[in-house]
């Protein structure tokens, strides 16, 4: 069925909206096999984006956990630090087409802010985010940065004051204006088409990966992991890899302060079947579905759902979802940096921190793929903090 | 009470909402349940039929009402700072009808019934005597699940309509039941000035009328008796909540009053 992943997906929105999406709908299906618009999108990926990105054997993180070959898919390499733009190009780039003079977006972490700031700036389209105030507070370089790129940032008050809210205040806000307005949704989540066409974009990290992987190594990897807010950095690094049944998909989402309290973030582990968001999916949420305030140190991971197509994932046992703590996560950002030399974002680190897990318990002709989705530098004062240093930004 | 039996598929329906429209234009109030505390929404659904409101819908509480502006969303957030659970909400419609026989409406989330489970949910909702439900983040294409499930309860899914609805205008039209809710503009609900409201409302409801006999109700951000007798010449109803949500808000435990002025002020139009 159109836009579900099993019993998941669909196009759960207001009546407002839906002649909208369906004009989206149509004109991605149109563009997505359009010669000339694949171009121009490739041309920005390689040009202005920095792709490929480069898949990094990282020798010292191998030979120090003495198990499985860790390769690592320089996402953080990319422009503006992140995975986030292999996306907002390809979907700034159809707003243009369809004459939208105006893009806005949510942002949690800031990462997909500052790349749809960055995008809007490019193309010549005006921009407006919305950023959860917590948000706003624990990420103030990236806000700095999306006015910078000519942005205006909108702090949300409303609710838990975190990603969720920007989303539900991005959706209020396209709702009153969708004429010349498109909504560049930052994962794989939403009602359809995004969870498709958000993925479809970011399918390039695994095309890529797997490329690469066959080169250097003759072989596809034993595993290929990411961590998991929404899921747009997961389902682009596990996308090329679905019908190589060999190969484990294996996200790693935010269990906060621990999947057994009320601090956490962690939808698969903790969540049930719901609708939110526009989508049937995972969602932690009380027992009148009342929407959990999740928590997690990540604010890009700080989300109560899950894409629904890792919903499906999950349901088919394709792919498998862990838990990674804050603590787990810090220990990870600091030791990929004295060990690589990379600082990495602390989503990435989640990822990150499960491959020092299981890395050990693998033989030495396993390999595992690792997708560091973005770069740290947002994130060096909060960890600074959390060690008790007392750092502003 | 004598209730207008009436006959569908074969099955005597007691379904109160055609009552709202009997030869008269409908006012339909807003209030979210449990603000301030759940008794006195029993109150003011009461007193907002003694001033002459036809339907009263009442908001069931959920965490993130991406259809609300404002006003509502802080009704949402009182109420469930008060703890109200949709079970609290269902114990207070008893209460309300062992008193009356106004068609009633839910207006809540998608999530709210899903997780309750639709059959549960819609069972109770006939126990206690719900008539309709407004789902604002269920649109056509999504509604069967729903559909197959509280027509066996003789519960009213209402249809949305909205300015940017166009080509899908007649597909709502034709499956509508109860009354259509027509969206007067684009966004979330709150008060409007009346420059903000949509200019093809008269000709989306002609077009409505032409393909289904059910009313049409407009609504989101009417505030005024202006505003109020410019719809009622083409409308079947208006619908009015954050107005009245927020003459709650201004007067608390104490708004029977002035809540009673107010509808008053506005069904005089009508």
């Amino acid at each position: 069925m159109k836009g579900r992943y099993g019993i998941h997906g669909g196009q759960y929105i207001p009546e407002t909206l839906m002649s909208e999406i369906h004009k989206i709908e149509e004109t991605y299906e149109f563009y997505k096999n359009d010669p000339a618009f694949n171009d121009e999108l490739n041309t920005l990926l390689k040009e202005y984006a920095g792709r490929p990105s480069l898949l990094y054997y990282a020798k010292k993180m191998t030979e120090d956990l003495g198990g499985a070959k860790i390769y690592l898919k320089r996402e953080d390499l990319n422009h503006t630090g992140s995975h986030k733009i292999n996306n907002v190009l390809g979907q700034a780039l159809m707003a243009k087409k369809m004459g939208k003079t105006r893009i806005i977006a949510e942002t949690g972490a800031g990462q997909h802010g500052v790349a749809t700031a960055t995008a809007a700036a490019l193309l010549g389209l005006e921009c407006e985010i919305f950023m959860g105030k917590e948000d706003t507070d624990r990420q103030a370089l990236n806000v700095y940065r999306m006015e910078l790129l000519g942005a205006k940032v909108h702090p949300v008050t409303t609710g838990t004051m975190t990603l969720k809210d920007a989303v539900n205040e991005a959706m209020r806000e396209w709702t009153k204006r969708v004429d010349d307005t498109m909504y560049v949704l930052g994962s794989v989540m939403g009602p359809h088409p995004f969870p498709m066409m958000v993925r479809d974009f970011q399918s390039v990290i695994s095309k890529e990966a797997r490329e690469q992987i066959l080169e250097y190594e003759g072989k596809l990897p034993t595993a290929v992991m990411a961590c998991v807010g929404g899921g747009s950095n997961a389902m682009g690094m596990f996308y090329n890899f679905i019908n190589d049944k060999d190969v484990k998909l294996i996200g790693c989402e935010a269990a906060g302060k621990g999947v057994d309290t009320a601090l956490t973030a962690a939808t698969i582990a903790t969540g049930s079947l719901g609708v939110f968001h526009g989508m049937k999916s995972y969602f932690c949420q009380d027992k009148y579905g009342q929407i959990a305030p999740v928590y997690s140190i990540s604010a890009g991971l700080d989300y109560p759902g899950i894409g629904p197509e890792h919903a499906y994932l999950h349901d088919t046992k394709r792919a498998q979802y862990v838990p990674v703590t804050d603590d787990e996560a810090v220990d990870a950002f600091e030791y990929i940096a004295k060990t690589e030399g990379i600082i990495c974002a602390i989503e990435s680190a989640h990822a990150i921190a499960h491959a020092i897990k299981i890395a050990p318990t693998m033989k030495k002709d396993d390999i595992l793929i690792v997708c560091l989705s973005g770069r740290g530098d947002k994130d060096v004062a909060a960890i600074a903090r959390y060690r008790g240093k007392e750092i502003y930004e | 009470m004598l209730l207008q039996l009436r006959d569908i598929g074969g099955k005597k329906s007691m379904n109160r909402i055609h009552k709202a429209f009997e030869n008269k234009k409908a006012f339909i109030g807003f209030l979210t349940a449990g603000d301030p505390v759940l008794d006195k929404t029993v109150d003011y659904i009461l007193d907002m039929e003694q001033a002459g409101a036809s339907l009263i819908e009442i908001g069931i509480p959920f965490s993130d009402p991406i259809a609300e502006g404002p006003t509502i969303q802080e009704a949402n957030v009182r109420a469930l700072k008060n703890k109200v659970t949709t079970d609290d909400v269902f114990e207070m419609v008893k209460k309300v009808r062992e008193k009356s026989d106004i068609p009633l409406c839910f207006m809540t989330y998608l999530n709210v019934v899903f997780h309750y489970g639709y059959d549960a949910f819609f069972k109770k909702c006939q126990e206690v005597g719900i008539d309709g439900i407004i789902l604002p983040d269920l649109p056509y294409e999504e509604s069967q699940e729903v559909k197959d499930v509280c027509y066996n309860y003789d519960v009213t899914l209402i249809s949305m309509i909205a300015p940017t609805s166009k080509d899908r205008v007649e597909m709502i039209a034709k499956d509508a039941k109860g009354f259509i809710y027509l969206v007067s503009s684009m966004g979330v609900t709150g008060t409007r000035e009346d420059t903000s409201f949509a200019n093809n409302l008269e000709e989306i409801i002609n077009h409505i009328h032409q393909v289904t006999d059910t009313p049409v109700a407009i609504g989101f951000g009417i505030n005024k008796p202006e505003q109020v007798k410019e719809f009622k010449q083409y409308a079947d109803g208006v619908i009015v909540g954050s107005a009245i949500v927020n003459i709650i808000k201004e007067h608390g435990a104490k708004a029977d009053e002035p809540l009673k002025e107010y509808i008053q002020l506005l069904t005089n139009e009508l």
